[in-house]
Parts: C-alpha cells; sequence; structure tokens
C-alpha cells in the first residue's frame, strides 16, 4: 500500500534557484526507499518538504501521505502529523538535543506532546524505549544528559524519540555519516530490526552507496535537484542505467574486488 | 632498505584538569607506544575510529606536538626534542595536509599568498612560478588570484597539497584529507596524490577512518585502538586475510555497495562503544567489545609481534590462519614478563628478519621475549611538557 506519494516537488528558494525540481517519489508502507545523491542534490530538502519544516521557500507539487495531501495542510494539523505519524532522525544529534534537560526528560517530551499521559508514565515509556534501542542499563541511563553519551548512544536516543510515537514514517537524513563505522553497524542493525518489527517504513537519505545496499528496498538517485535513476536496490546497483548512477558507484573506493590504479571520477562535479 | 620515517614507542600524554583552578587530574594517553615505519615512495594508511589517537600520531610525526616519550626518526634525523629552530629545515622534506580545507587556508590571503608562504618561511625563492604549482594540482592558472572561498571543498584541498608540495617534500602527511569531501571529489583527490606520487616519489601518511580510501591508496596498512596499533600488514593481506580481531570487525562494519553481498555477508557487530581513553581497560585494550576475549585479556597486554613476514598483530588469539582458532598457549611463552608492547625485537620491522618463518611455529616469537627496559623507565618521569 502507498504511504507516501510525490509528485512533481519543486523547491525554489528564490532567485530562481530550484533546489528540487520536479522530483517524484513513492513509498509503500513498511518498505526502505533509499535516496542518494552529493551534496547539493536536493536530498535533504525532499525530505524537509515532506515534513512541511521549510520556511523562506516556494514548495509545489504534491506531497500525499496516507491519502491526506501535506502542501495545503495548516500548520497545526501539520505539528500533530509530525512526530505522531511521521518522524525524522538528522545527522547530528547532538544539535537535536537539549543539553539541559535528561534524555528520558526529553524521549517523555515527545511522547507526552501527542498522549495524554502523566510525567510517570511518560518516563516509563521513555525508559522502555531507550532499553528497546539497545542502551544498556537504561534505568540509570534515562537520567542521563545527552553529553554523558556518546555519539552512537545520542542517535539511538533520537531513534527513540522518533519511534515513541510509532510512526508510520521515518524519515533518517543521513544518520549514520557522523558515526564511526561499528557504530554505524550497529545503528543499521537497530533500523533493520526496527522495520522488520515494527513495520515502520523509512526514508533512509545518505550519500553512502553502501548505506542503502544494506537497508533500502528502493533507491532513487538524485543530482540537482533531479532524480536521475529509480529502481530496485538490485537492479539499480546491478544494471545502473544512467551514466551519473554508473560513475557514482564506480568512483567510490571498496573494500573488496579488484583494485584500479586510478579511480574513475564523475566529470560533471569538481 | 633504510626507513624514511621511523617511530619507536611514541607515547603521548595529555594532561587532564578540572574544576575552575584548573586543578590537575590525571593524564589521557592518547597515543600509548605506537611504532611505525614508513619507507621512501609507499603509502603507509594508518586507520582507526575517531579517538583511537591517529590524528596526535599525525601531528606528533610532524612535530606540532611534541612526544612525551619516544623516539621519531626521519631522514636519520630525530626529531622528538627538536626545537622550532632545529626543525625547519626538516620541514622542507616533511608536510602536512589537513582534514578541512578551508579551515586550513588563511581566508584572507590569496592562493598566491598561500602558496608563496612555505618558501617565506624557509626563506628560500620560489622554485617555480604558482601557476606551474596550481597546474600541478590541477587548478588553472588563474585561479592564483583567488581567495579560498572562491572554491569547491576539492578544489579547496587541491590547494593544500599544492602548499605541502611547492617544497618538493619526501613525506607527505595527510591527515583524513578525503574526509570532508563527497565521493565524486574524493576519487578525484584520491587519483591526484597517486599521480603525485608515481611523478616526484612521494611518500605518504595517509590517516583515514575510510578503509575503501585507504585501501585505494596504501601500499602497508597499520590500524589502531584506543591509541596502540593493534596490526600491521600490506595492503592485501590486511584485506584478505586479517587477524586481530578488531581489524576483523572493522571490514565487515563497513557496508558494500552492492545489495547482494551486503545482505549475505556475516557481520562482527562489536558490542558498546569504545572504552574511555581516561580509564582505559586493563591488558589488551579492545577486550571489552572483543568478541574473543578471555581471562588472560584482562590480565595481560598482547604485544604487538610478527605472525608472518611484514605481518604484525597484538592480539592473544590472533586469527592468522582459518581454524587456528584454539591458541596453544606456548605460542606467547615469552611475553610472561610483559612491557607492555614494546620489545627489543619488534623494533626493526625488517621483513628480512623473517625470512623463511613461512610456516608460522610458535617458537620464532621466542626472540621477542628480551623486553627492552627502556620505556618502563621512561614512565616514570613525566616530560615536562605533560605537565605544564
Amino acid at each position: 500500500m502507498t504511504l507516501l506519494t510525490v509528485r512533481d516537488l519543486t523547491v525554489d528558494f528564490g532567485s530562481g534557484i530550484r533546489a528540487v525540481d520536479g522530483l517524484d517519489l513513492d513509498l509503500d508502507t513498511g518498505q526502505v526507499l533509499g535516496v542518494v545523491g552529493e551534496s547539493g542534490s536536493g536530498k535533504s530538502v525532499t525530505s524537509l518538504a515532506v515534513l512541511g519544516l521549510l520556511q523562506g521557500a516556494t514548495v509545489s507539487g504534491e506531497i500525499r501521505f496516507d491519502g491526506r495531501e501535506l502542501t495545503t495542510l495548516d500548520q497545526r494539523s501539520l505539528r500533530r502529523l509530525r512526530g505522531d505519524r511521521i518522524a525524522m532522525v538528522f545527522q547530528d544529534p547532538l544539535s537535536c538535543l537539549n543539553p539541559y534537560y535528561t534524555v528520558a526528560f526529553q524521549i517523555a517530551e515527545a511522547y507526552r506532546a501527542h498522549h495524554r499521559a502523566g510525567r510517570r508514565e511518560a518516563h516509563k515509556v521513555a525508559v522502555r524505549m531507550l532499553e528497546r534501542v539497545g542502551i544498556p542499563e537504561p534505568e540509570r541511563r534515562a537520567r542521563c544528559y545527552p553529553h554523558e553519551f556518546s555519539g552512537g548512544m545520542r542517535q539511538r536516543v533520537m531513534i527513540a524519540m522518533a519511534l515513541c510515537l510509532e510512526p508510520d514514517l521515518l524519515i533518517a537524513d543521513e544518520p549514520t555519516t557522523a558515526l564511526d563505522v561499528t557504530v554505524q553497524a550497529q545503528i543499521l542493525d537497530l533500523l533493520r530490526e526496527l522495520r522488520r518489527e515494527v513495520g515502520t517504513a523509512i526514508m533512509l537519505i545518505t550519500h553512502d552507496m553502501g548505506v542503502v545496499a544494506g537497508l533500502a528496498d528502493h533507491v532513487v538517485v538524485m543530482h540537482q535537484g533531479h532524480a536521475v535513476e529509480r529502481g530496485a536496490v538490485r537492479d539499480v546497483f546491478r544494471r545502473p542505467q544512467q551514466p551519473y548512477t554508473r560513475g557514482l558507484l564506480a568512483c567510490v573506493p571498496r573494500i573488496d574486488g579488484p583494485l584500479p590504479h586510478r579511480l574513475p571520477t564523475l566529470e560533471m562535479t569538481g | 632498505m633504510t626507513a624514511l620515517l621511523e617511530t619507536r614507542e611514541l607515547v603521548k600524554r595529555f594532561p587532564v584538569r578540572h574544576g575552575l583552578t584548573r586543578r590537575l587530574a590525571g593524564h589521557v594517553t592518547a597515543v600509548d607506544g605506537v611504532s611505525l615505519r614508513v619507507e621512501p615512495g609507499e603509502t603507509l594508511g594508518l586507520v582507526g575510529e575517531s579517538g583511537c589517537g591517529k590524528s596526535t600520531v599525525a601531528r606528533l610525526l610532524t612535530r606540532l606536538e611534541r612526544p612525551t616519550e619516544g623516539a621519531i626518526r626521519f631522514a636519520g634525523q630525530d626529531l622528538a626534542d627538536l626545537d622550532e629552530t632545529a626543525l625547519r629545515p626538516v620541514r622542507r622534506e616533511l608536510q602536512m595536509v589537513f582534514q578541512d580545507p578551508f579551515s586550513s587556508l588563511n581566508p584572507r590571503q590569496t592562493v598566491r599568498r598561500i602558496l608563496a608562504s612555505p618558501y617565506q618561511y624557509q626563506g628560500l625563492a620560489p622554485d617555480e612560478p604558482v601557476e606551474r604549482l596550481l597546474e600541478r594540482v590541477g587548478l588553472r592558472p588563474e585561479h592564483a588570484d583567488r581567495h579560498p572561498h572562491e572554491f569547491s571543498g576539492g578544489q579547496a584541498q587541491r590547494i593544500g597539497i599544492a602548499r605541502a608540495l611547492a617544497l618538493r617534500p619526501k613525506l607527505v602527511v595527510c591527515d583524513e584529507p578525503v574526509s570532508a569531501l563527497d565521493v565524486s571529489v574524493q576519487a578525484q583527490i584520491l587519483n591526484l596524490l597517486k599521480d603525485l606520487q608515481d611523478e616526484y616519489g612521494l611518500a605518504y601518511l595517509f590517516i583515514a577512518h575510510d578503509l575503501g580510501a585507504v585501501r585505494q591508496i596504501s601500499t602497508r596498512i597499520a590500524v589502531m585502538y584506543l591509541g596502540s596499533v593493534v596490526e600491521t600488514a600490506d595492503r592485501d593481506t590486511l584485506f584478505d586475510a586479517p587477524a586481530h580481531p578488531y581489524t576483523r570487525a572493522l571490514l565487515s562494519a563497513v557496508p558494500l555497495p552492492d545489495p547482494d553481498a551486503e545482505r549475505a555477508r556475516e557481520r562482527i557487530v562489536l558490542r558498546g562503544d569504545l572504552p574511555s581513553p581516561l580509564n582505559p581497560p586493563s591488558g589488551c585494550r579492545f577486550r571489552t567489545r572483543c568478541p574473543k576475549a578471555a581471562d588472560r585479556c584482562a590480565a595481560e597486554r598482547p604485544a604487538l609481534r610478527a605472525i608472518a613476514p611484514g605481518h604484525e598483530v597484538a592480539c592473544h588469539f590472533p586469527e592468522w590462519n582459518e581454524g587456528n582458532d584454539q591458541h596453544s598457549p606456548e605460542w606467547n611463552e615469552g611475553n610472561d614478563q610483559h612491557s607492555p608492547e614494546w620489545n627489543e625485537g619488534n623494533g626493526q620491522h625488517s621483513p628480512e628478519r623473517n625470512d623463511g618463518n613461512g610456516q608460522h611455529s610458535p617458537e620464532r616469537n621466542d626472540g621477542n621475549s628480551q623486553h627492552s627496559p627502556e620505556r618502563n623507565e621512561g614512565n616514570d618521569q613525566h616530560s615536562p611538557e605533560a605537565t605544564p
């Protein structure tokens, strides 16, 4: 079943610069859609547009989420939708967490914003969520402040916060980019598990082809605001049709396979 | 062959201060006995995750920091205790490229001035025009009169490389030179570094957390964990037959851009996070996250020792061979009196030393058992600069 449909999405920041230019996306319930591209390809702007978080930009086109058109929705309804049905995890968890409050308080706050729940009950939910995302000693850790957590644990807190409301869609914008590879592997495992057990659909925005290969069902390759290629992950990786996709795949140095003396490069960037 | 650069038991401790009075609360050992060797014209890759001390190693080698202990021999000279005046001629031959190209270029200077500064500092006349230098790194001559902000990240990194190359150094220490760049630009910079190496016979110490980039450019690779080198091997051995459990976990964690391979492979997911270097675990630093940890790992810190020619591992239970999981206790006999990881025999990592040792007999590590006392003595007197 289709959960999110984006048609002809165009985001204009004025002076004729179109960060996203006529983009179409489709995401089914419980599926993972990878959106890949380099900096400036418009992938993050797309996610912000879906959440209705773009200010000062002209957004046109259709964004239909579970049958509702989001572009014409008022702020109040949008706010209810965000968190409750659509949650988001960003690249830098530290800048998304309030340093003055404990992590449990912040998860509980998100929960109470959408549910009628007392402090104690919300705290219990927070501890349960921390446990769910694999924080050791959740009871004790719940009372910690963000600075006491490592980068990987902070990202787990963000995921806990996003998932305490059991959203239908999780938008993860470069969720593992700031993390070391071994920690990245833990977070990707966690996302995989949540998708399997909770059935949350994920829109995964990343520049890392490896992350997409491991997690996504479908992929959209973005370049300069356009989708240059889309399809099932296996097809796009096995038989990329567009030169840009082929170049993007070939220019990443790999840890396996043959080793070229020089890497193929994409000529259009630099 | 004589090494271009060799470090022995490099240690760097930083003071940790607390409270308003900046009371000294102890020391954090960022680099804990690192011995590396770079041959002329080769690329040694240094990999590890954040906080493992790889950038501190870079800063020690280029003497942007003074080591607390240990020796750095570069082209036959010990750099560890040289002062700025004595270091100046060394800097002609030993240069550095930094991670963030913009913060390492003065925003108020034109490219021309930036590229003239190495000569100025050395009191030399430029031996080639700036335009020519720019062409060598793939920029256009007319870029010379622009300021850094007019360039993209990849172009700015090329300027950083041009500055490092201006004096025709023998060794360039590159600290995460491509990690701030987009993948397509990364490929261009890696190619550029390789072309320049082919052309000028440069040696690189290439520091990165991206294992793909390291594989692409390195001839040999050293893996660091929590301040120490846990494994060194030539490139193909490290990627095809990693012996340290940490190296294995690190490699298995790198996502492959291939959906079938990526989903089919077995991943070693490490538990937990990196322990705090302020309070490192006893014995083996990796044991708290190691899938193979045993009692011995807590009691005794494994020394870096050769398991094959040119392949050294600091682990009690290395996997140098499939099916060799059960460890023979005799194997490490010599290491009982244990000076943490330096021993005389490991000092010269000469591949010749292990010639004919194709079959990894346990006895051959006996040679490692005379521990050099220097290291432990040195631990008692902290160098003055660690506690200023």
